[in-house]
């Protein structure tokens, strides 16, 4: 079985979720109904390969270890810069020797969630270190690790929300009201998905075949189209069964191919993942770059900074020269964007024409969907690099 | 205080229309951007000694002049 993927999981799941629709509207706490559901699921998808629960097991022990000791260091000892490195390090330490191994070929012990559940706990070491955290749960800790909706692909949860929704007890009306939104984000996930994202799947098939130009062209919008409607798809899927168990799940997608520009794109694209590298990448990395001054102005320091984060980004689906160029693009994208957008008298003037807009939405979508097309692989393959 | 942070937005957002009106929506009006919120925090932090960390508060929490405000309010 797959989560969010298969027939046999959505039969149980349809299961699964009237338990907790009983819950809800009586007004009783879901969190021990919630986790028993995960361990379930996650028990039938790890079955196949049963030693990779067991290092799922020992991944969340670990980063709990990691996240007490550093809470307690940093109330005896205070912030300690070195203590924060070395921790973040370590907490990131199974996830990137499983993208080296996996660069290398080499087989190794992974498990799924790997990637998405590194953010999480990055995010609360942080967290500790900003001082926003003080304390913590395990129960909760494990849940917001393992949370099943989420635990595959995400959307990427904050820890302080994520353990509000968990906690808390919904009055039966408010309850109702978010199982119902919960249900509608099921539907129109599965018309995405598997209809929708299916026929877009098509296409990248048929038009996979040829080598021709124009076919490479019509590859890279079906691609892109594709691409969407399987992840939002999927994404409006984890969210909405996240709804049914109390949690509201960050929405990951809204309206990216309408963006008039590549900073509102990724404000509408992957919305949890690039909101944390803008949180814990991005903005650290201005504010410090700000407060010492390592440019001379604060336009070259965005350009850095964007092609940093956007690089990291890439890196971070694999170490595959596909995602870094496709990392580098649109950091690269970005930081040109922001010079233009602050230089250029030509934008000033005109930026709220309507003639200017369609051309900049309509420049933003082709460059969007040229992105995909090196995430794809096949930009690589077509010049000869791969 | 309040001044001094809504200087410091007029500044930032490149528009004095902040200075006239507390309650509009930075977001919505297109008027803050990432960047724009870094040098915010980085501002609050030089001049009044507040430190607001990049992922405490949400955006939605912070997309008026008054909620800033009042956001630092209650840190001082």
């Amino acid at each position: 079985m797959q989560i969010l993927s298969d027939f046999y999981f959505f039969v149980l799941a349809a299961a699964a979720v009237i338990p907790a629709l009983v819950l809800g509207a009586k007004e009783k706490s879901l969190k021990y109904y919630t986790f028993a559901v995960t361990v379930m699921f996650l028990g039938l998808a790890m079955k196949s390969a049963p030693e990779t629960a067991v290092f799922m097991a020992g991944y969340c022990a670990y980063q709990y270890i990691l996240i007490r000791a550093f809470l307690r260091i940093t109330k005896i000892k205070g912030r300690r810069k070195g203590v924060y490195r070395i921790c973040i390090l370590l907490s990131l330490l199974p996830l990137i020797l499983n993208k080296v191994f996996a660069a290398f070929e080499i087989s190794v012990p992974g498990f799924i969630g790997i990637s998405y559940m590194s953010f999480k706990s990055v995010q609360m070491l942080i967290e500790i270190y900003d001082g926003i955290i003080g304390k913590t749960d395990f129960f909760e800790f494990l849940n917001f690790l393992i949370f099943f909706p989420t635990v595959v692909s995400g959307p990427i949860d904050r820890s302080r929300r994520f353990g509000d929704d968990f906690n808390r007890i919904l009055p039966r009306k408010e309850y109702l009201d978010l199982a119902g939104r919960g249900l509608f984000k099921i539907c129109l996930g599965i018309l995405y998905k598997f209809t929708l994202g299916a026929a877009a799947y098509q296409a990248v098939v048929w038009t996979g075949k040829e080598d021709a130009l124009i076919w490479n062209v019509l590859y890279m919008y079906s691609y892109g189209v594709y691409l969407f409607f399987d992840f939002a798809g999927y994404s409006l899927m984890a969210a909405g069964l996240g709804y049914i168990f109390g949690i509201e799940v960050p929405d990951n997608f809204n309206k990216p191919f309408i963006s008039r520009d590549i900073k509102e794109f990724w404000d509408r694209w992957h919305i949890s993942l690039s909101h944390w590298f803008r949180d814990f990448v991005f903005t650290r990395f201005m504010m410090n770059a700000i407060r010492n001054k390592w440019f001379d102005s604060r336009l070259s320091a965005a350009a850095c900074g964007f092609i940093i984060n956007m690089g990291l980004m890439g890196v971070w689906h694999g170490i595959d020269i596909s995602y870094i160029i496709y990392g580098l693009y649109h950091g690269t994208i970005l930081a040109l964007t922001e010079v233009y957008q602050k230089k250029s008298m030509f934008y000033k003037k005109h930026k709220k024409e309507k003639l200017y807009i369609a051309a900049s939405w309509f420049v933003t979508f082709n460059l969007v969907m040229f992105g995909f097309f090196i995430f794809s692989g096949r930009f690589i393959r077509l010049i000869g690099l791969n | 205080m309040e001044e001094i942070i809504l200087k410091m937005l007029a500044d930032i957002c490149g528009d004095e229309i902040v200075m006239e009106d507390a309650d509009i929506n930075l977001l919505e009006n297109d008027l803050m951007d990432s960047l724009d919120y870094t040098e915010l925090l980085v501002g609050i932090e030089e001049k009044l000694g507040v430190i607001i960390a990049p992922s405490e508060l949400t955006r939605e929490e912070m997309k008026t002049p008054n909620r800033i405000i009042s956001q630092v309010k209650a840190r001082m």
